[in-house]
């Protein structure tokens, strides 16, 4: 496309070698506009991690609290719910949660810190709507299961671990937000502390 | 395979035809100087202000109780947020002082003169949009000097008889200005604009394109068809377009020519621009002044107020004036009368290297009364100085006058019969 | 010719205008604060000045304390446990809970807001106003200020410089005779020495001055690589250009 009569080594060179800096240099110069989409301080303020009391939290409640603009459940598990949570595993997509929807340390057969409590972000991992809990009528839903929950949008059901149960569209288990136990009745979400 | 991809655009778009015509093959004189810089770099600034104007709407909140703080927020909280700011800041003031550049450039070498009187008249009226786009953008930040300053400017408008109040009122939305003016502006400033803006730079390249560049020597190199000997044309090819109508001298392709030349203005600007964004984005008040890092308050006025340095010559035009009516008439005059330029300079010799002394002389003595006025416009007004700037007023006038007496039997030198490098 | 007048124009008339500019500024010759905003210890020490003796009145609203601690290097649990009086979460804005009505009954004006002071005003000028309060029953708080005239607000440093008696001098002015305060000189009840004082205001100064443009240092570390990149594609820009420009004669 050149109109230049003369085309040598030291020309092409030149052409190449400032070509190529200066596209560093464009791509240098996107940089502040790239990165100021993300997050500012004022939304990493509002998104710091939210502390929760619990010692009014009755066995069988649900509380619902707000961390990073989302939903997050905190139920008191029952030693019925953890029972019978045991018996449809069979009927689960990830009953052992190999999918990475938790830490390490939520990573067991009840997906939290302590086995009465259970925390999960309450967003639908199919397309972000949030499900509902059924207490005691999830057995419409899932025979021989009493609690659960269902999500109102297309029908993804879950167990009281937030793990989801097979055919239904949602893919994945319910996210369980990183949380610390600051002592037996107040809870850090958002954060996970004393764990290398 | 690439050029398949070419030719079925091509089918569709003139993509090559238009890269061919305006700029592979588009004869530029091969005698331009430091002044034609300004031209792409006058484009460059256009394209950082676009870009950064963008990006600050993201965040900024057009109300008169979220102005200022959004811009806090953009310059504490977003990531770059301060960054894209102050090229937006600098790049208003960057914008005038190449834009003031290009201009003296076409006063010295004539450019304005037949037949570029269309392409002059674009580019007064791109400066005068330039002028409203960057009054009403520095009200955004919404601080004193943003309140204060639009304050008096819209006043201005009340100078008009019979119906200045009530278009002052029409103009703000409200007794003061207030959170209504301030959205107006914004709505303005970010799309009505800039897309103005746009439109007039592409009609202003389009009217260069079709007249051809002029140049420091002043002397055209599209020639009658037929007139130039064969060996006396260039070895570039040019496009059709201008061959067949006419024959071409001492013409080389804008590109790669002038491209590689553009670069090195462009990167040589960018060194300067980001030595100020990075190491004095205020430039001592002067792109960002002091005041207007305090939020608007419409109970207190600073103590001192200027616009900002780029209007600082034609307010203190208006400012020498002691009659409100004729002040602001004479400010407006000021602009008018360099739009007449064309008319004005009845010369036909366009570059001041063969125009008489007198005319060098004539053109030092309004940069002077340019450079004088933009000072004394942006200080606190003393007697000395109301005088100095009324002398200034009459000397810029003065100027066209003259012009207009000298250039219709202007004694000039023998213009060359082609360019050199 | 043309090229060397322009440039010469243009930096005498940057200069002349600097020149009025700094003449339009207080009509009192400012001291130098001499800050520096790499000093570390410093703007810490500033600080804590600044949460201990003005952030009962005057706010920095648009300034976070947990991005504060990050740049001037106070670890978080330190800054919550030392400076953040109000129970604020770490990463809220600077701010007190004195209602504009409130402040405007007690000191007559809403004190205003100090985050962006050093921009308004100047570092010097913040240095020298911190030093120039001065004995003077006749104002509702008995002090006065140079720089400030009729200021008003306490001397909130003065147990830490005591309460200066002010140095007047007969003056003309306008053709009259005035008396003028043009310095101060310690009262010596102070808790900190002279030299201390100087060092309280320079830190409190300095500490103000990074709060009005926060993102300075990032700005210059960041400017001096990008100006030496652009260095280096110029000049590779300009070796294209003149062997692209051999072929014009």
């Amino acid at each position: 496309m050149s109109n230049a009569p003369v085309d040598n080594g030291r020309r092409r060179f030149l052409t190449i070698a400032t070509s190529v800096v200066g596209g560093v240099g464009a791509a240098g110069a996107a940089v502040p506009f790239i990165a100021s989409w993300n997050p500012s301080e004022r939304a990493k303020s509002a998104g710091a991690p939210v502390e929760v009391d619990i010692s009014k939290l009755e066995p069988g409640q649900l509380i619902r609290v707000e961390w990073r603009g989302k939903p997050v459940w905190v139920v008191s598990r029952t030693p019925k719910m953890l029972e019978q949570m045991k018996e449809h595993e069979g009927q689960l997509r990830d009953p052992q949660s190999q999918e990475p929807q938790q830490l390490e340390s939520s990573t067991n057969d009840y997906r939290s810190l302590r086995p009465e409590i259970f925390l999960a972000v309450g967003i639908c991992t199919h397309l972000g709507c949030s499900p509902g809990f059924l207490q005691g009528n999830f057995g419409e839903k899932v025979e021989g299961t009493d609690d659960g929950f269902y999500c109102p949008c297309h029908g993804s059901k879950f167990d009281m671990a937030g793990r989801v149960f097979q055919s239904v569209p949602a893919p994945l288990n319910l996210e369980i937000p990183p949380y610390t136990f600051l002592d037996d009745t107040t809870i850090l979400v958002g954060e996970e502390r004393g764990v290398a | 395979m690439f050029g398949k991809i070419i030719g079925w655009i091509d089918d569709r778009i003139p993509m090559t035809r238009v890269w061919n015509m305006h700029i592979a093959q588009y004869p530029a004189p091969k005698n331009f100087n430091f002044w034609y810089f300004f031209g792409s770099l006058a484009m460059l600034v256009l394209v950082n202000q676009i870009l950064t104007g963008i990006w600050l709407t993201m965040n900024f909140v057009p109300s008169a109780e979220g102005a200022f703080a959004s811009v806090e927020y953009i310059m504490r909280d977003v990531e770059y947020g301060w960054l894209l700011r102050y090229l937006h800041s600098t790049g208003a003031s960057a914008f005038f002082i190449v834009v003031y550049m290009h201009m003296f450039r076409g006063m010295i070498y004539g450019s304005y003169q037949k037949p570029r009187e269309l392409l002059w008249l674009f580019g007064m009226f791109i400066f005068l949009a330039l002028m409203a786009e960057a009054f009403m953008g520095y009200l955004l930040p919404w601080g004193q000097m943003s309140f204060w300053g639009a304050q008096v400017i819209i006043s201005l408008f009340g100078a008009i008889p019979v119906i200045g109040d009530d278009l002052t009122l029409w103009i703000r939305g409200d007794y003061v200005i207030s959170g209504a003016t301030l959205n107006r502006f914004f709505a303005l400033h970010v799309i009505a604009l800039p897309l103005v803006i746009v439109i007039l730079v592409f009609l202003h390249i389009v009217a260069l394109h079709e007249v051809g560049s002029n140049n420091p020597e002043g002397i055209e190199i599209k020639r009658k068809k037929g007139s130039v000997a064969e060996e006396d044309k260039p070895k570039f090819k040019f496009h059709e377009y201008y061959t067949n109508k006419k024959d071409i001298v001492d013409a080389i392709p804008f590109h790669p020519y002038y491209t590689v030349k553009d670069i090195v203005g462009v990167v040589g600007f960018l060194i300067l621009f980001c030595w100020v964004v990075f190491f004095m984005p205020a430039m001592n008040g002067f792109f960002l002044e002091g005041p207007n890092f305090e939020a608007a308050n419409p109970l207190k006025t600073p103590e001192h107020i200027f616009p900002v340095w780029y209007f600082t010559p034609f307010y203190a035009i208006l400012r020498a004036i002691p009659d409100k009516l004729i002040g602001v008439a004479a400010m407006g005059a000021s602009i008018v009368v360099l739009a007449l330029l064309p008319w004005i300079d009845r010369g036909r010799v366009k570059s001041v290297r063969y125009r008489c002394g007198f005319h060098k002389w004539n053109i030092a003595g309004f940069v002077v009364t340019f450079v004088l006025l933009g000072w004394v416009g942006a200080t606190p007004q003393t007697d000395m100085k109301t005088i100095i700037s009324q002398i200034c007023t009459v000397t810029y006038f003065m100027f066209f006058v003259l012009l207009f007496v000298y250039s219709k039997n202007e004694k000039t030198k023998p213009l060359p019969e082609r360019l050199t490098k | 010719m043309m090229k060397k007048l322009i440039i010469g124009l243009f930096a005498l008339s940057v200069n002349l205008l600097s020149n009025m500019v700094m003449a339009a500024g207080p009509s009192v010759p400012l001291m130098e604060a001499n800050n520096d905003l790499t000093d570390q210890p410093s703007l810490q020490r500033g600080a804590k000045l600044f949460m201990n003796y003005c952030l009962g009145c005057h706010q920095m609203q648009y300034q976070r304390y947990e991005r504060t601690f990050r740049d001037i290097g106070i670890p978080t649990e330190v800054g919550l446990e030392q400076l953040i009086f109000d129970g604020s979460k770490v990463g809220s804005h600077i701010t007190n809970a004195i209602t504009k009505d409130d402040a405007a009954k007690w000191f007559g004006a809403a004190p205003p807001d100090l985050t962006l002071i050093a921009r308004v005003k100047s570092p010097d000028y913040i240095y020298t106003y911190l030093k120039s309060f001065y004995k003077d029953e006749s104002r509702p708080f008995g002090v006065n200020n140079i720089v400030f005239p009729s200021v008003g607000m306490p001397h909130v440093l003065q147990e830490l410089q005591g309460l200066p008696t002010p140095i007047t001098k007969e003056v003309e002015e306008h053709g009259h005779t005035v008396t003028k305060v043009i310095a101060t000189e310690t009262d010596g009840t102070g808790e900190l020495s002279v030299d201390e004082y100087d060092q309280a205001a320079r830190d409190l100064t300095n500490f103000l001055e990074y709060v009005g443009e926060p993102s300075r240092l990032e700005s210059e570390a960041l400017g001096i690589k990008v100006i030496g990149f652009l260095i280096i594609l110029f000049i590779l820009a300009f070796m294209l250009k003149k062997e692209y420009w051999r072929d014009v004669h």
